[in-house]
């Protein structure tokens, strides 16, 4: 009786673990999952979604997303905004955290600044769109500034000339995403032992040594995973470029996920644009393979 | 020892406070345009030279977005969705975490790869598929296509941010109940859940900041004006009418309220859950 009592029970303890995951599993498997396998599919279909017996159209989408010089532009561009994003992130977060945890600054001026340097986090992509255009309207504060200080001579138009609207949209996405580097290597200064300081000090070392010998070093788990991250979601991004520039002028601010959604929802061809998923995919999948095994090793 | 109050030394204390108020300049002036100009009329923001301070001060721009119900749907539709899919996340993502905290199962090791790997599948990749099956299971334009769509991004990270918190509380907890007769559920429900409140917060937030925020789904699974979130009402508004930028900024900031209040809040846990994916 007990004994049967007690096979029963270690039946529940090893079925009860799939019970807890089935919800999860569920929903990840049918709505993540198999949409994977689906915009696949997609890909290889002519008039994909659009059709109920789309047929097999090989390579084709792919050749002519390969052949199309907007896709190479738009991964260029994708390319400068994500490399640029995330050295400036990196760069801006240091140096914030950096000041902020440096003993000549009172702790309550430390506890204010550190609360308003976070603050381009709080708010939503669009809402930073939208500010940044208000900024940078032909007629708006930033041209009044610049042109009062003498920088340029007449307004610019930052979000619709093509020379510059690249560098804009990059700016502004540079403003909004260095907080998550400022918290994270705020926390891992931190963490830094103080005795390492301490024999620095003994020794006789200048500050700048002591910053490339011991603060960077100590921080570089850190910097590297954060970056691999960044450089993933930054990539991605949709919402700012849509809402300031759209992609253009002429391309000029067109990356690979506005490229996609104009493929898919402007030309309404979701083949060539599931081509085109699949390459942004691929990419991301590369990127975070290498983010697991970094995150593995350590 | 640092020798204090050498002119070098004071020098630097100065450069240093002066880089920390242009970092607070770059930080700070764009968001404090954003509520300055929410203030001003539609004239003003464009003065020149620019005030820095509302010169008429003005509420017309914030009476004009909450006297309009299409722009208050917009408020509630964003609310409404992000509670559902809050709720929902945090009760299948706590079933899911006490799964992987408290049980050795075979395809464990497998199962939390995939979990940590779908963190970082692009949106762009799975719009187009969602955009199929939410046409042909006629769900286009409702809360349903929405919910299930966000429940997706959510939930791997808040699996993992519970399994962190669950990981900290102790086992004897639970074994005091197994060792009573109890199932592992009432272990979960009676000893788990009412000590694993800061996990829950912190998943809660993280999870209610991504579907505020998310725009790319919102554009394309919905239509009608009834169903669009406050992110695409932003978009709209400025189609409509690209010239009020006062409204537009009011309503940035009345879209920026719950963000702010949950930061000011629950800092804590609002740095835990945007920053915890980096640190695992």
């Amino acid at each position: 009786m007990t004994q049967h009592k007690r096979s029963h029970h270690k039946l529940k303890r090893a079925v009860a673990p799939y019970l807890y995951l089935s919800p999860s599993l569920l929903i990840i498997g049918l709505l993540m999952l198999l949409p994977m396998v689906t915009v696949i599919g997609y890909s290889f279909q002519n008039s994909a979604v659009l059709r109920r017996d789309p047929s097999f159209a090989g390579l084709k989408h792919y050749q002519a997303i390969f052949n199309d010089p907007v896709f190479w532009a738009s991964l260029w561009h994708t390319l400068y905004f994500t490399c640029m994003s995330v050295i400036f992130h990196m760069t801006i977060g240091m140096v914030f955290a950096l000041m902020l945890n440096s003993d000549r600054i009172n702790p309550t001026l430390r506890n204010i600044l550190r609360v308003l340097y976070i603050l381009p986090w709080l708010f939503t992509a669009v809402i930073i769109a939208v500010i940044w255009r208000l900024l940078l309207e032909p007629n708006g504060v930033v041209n009044s500034i610049l042109m009062q200080i003498g920088i340029i001579g007449s307004k610019v138009e930052w979000f619709s000339s093509p020379a510059t609207a690249l560098h804009a949209v990059t700016f502004a996405n540079i403003w909004a995403g260095y907080p998550l580097f400022m918290v994270s290597l705020l926390a891992g200064l931190q963490g830094i032992p103080k005795d390492f300081y301490e024999a620095a000090d003994i020794d006789g070392a200048k500050a700048y040594q002591k910053l490339i010998f011991i603060t960077i070093p100590q921080l570089m788990p850190i910097i590297i995973s954060i970056s691999l991250l960044d450089f993933i979601w930054t990539m991605q991004v949709f919402p700012l470029i849509w809402i300031t520039t759209g992609g253009g002028p002429i391309y000029s601010t067109e990356v690979l996920s506005t490229y996609t959604y104009k493929l898919a929802f402007s030309s309404y061809n979701l083949s060539q644009a599931s081509a085109s998923a699949v390459v942004i995919l691929l990419i991301s999948l590369g990127l975070t393979l290498f983010y697991i095994r970094y995150q593995k090793a350590r | 020892m640092r020798k204090r109050h050498t002119p070098k030394d004071r020098l630097i204390t100065v450069a240093l406070h002066v880089a920390l108020a242009a970092g607070l300049f770059f930080a700070a002036f764009p968001i404090y345009w954003m509520l300055s100009s929410s203030f001003k009329s539609n004239t003003e923001i464009f003065a020149l030279p620019p005030t820095i301070l509302p010169k008429a001060f003005t509420l017309e721009a914030y009476a004009a977005i909450l006297g309009d119900p299409v722009k208050l749907r917009f408020f509630f539709n964003s609310y409404f969705v992000a509670g559902a899919v809050t709720v929902l996340t945090v009760l299948i993502a706590l079933l899911a975490a006490y799964g992987f905290s408290r049980f050795n199962f075979r395809g464990k090791g497998i199962l939390n790869t995939i979990i940590i790997s779908t963190q970082t599948i692009p949106p762009i990749t799975l719009l187009i598929p969602f955009f199929g099956l939410v046409v042909s299971y006629g769900i286009f334009d409702t809360y349903v296509a929405l919910i299930l769509t966000y429940l997706v991004f959510t939930l791997p990270y808040a699996i993992l941010l519970m399994t962190g918190y669950l990981n900290t509380l102790p086992r004897d907890l639970d074994e005091a109940v197994a060792v009573d007769g109890g199932s592992s559920w009432t272990a979960l429900w009676r000893v788990i859940v009412p000590i694993s409140l800061p996990g829950i917060v912190a998943t809660s937030v993280y999870t209610f900041l991504l579907c505020w925020n998310e725009f790319l789904f919102a554009l394309t699974l919905t239509k009608s004006t009834s169903m669009r979130t406050v992110p695409i009402g932003i978009q709209l508004l400025m189609g409509q009418h690209a010239f009020e930028w006062n409204q537009m900024m009011a309503m940035s900031v009345l879209g920026s309220l719950p963000l702010l209040l949950i930061y000011l809040v629950a800092q804590r846990y609002f740095l835990a859950g945007m920053t915890a994916g980096s640190v695992k």
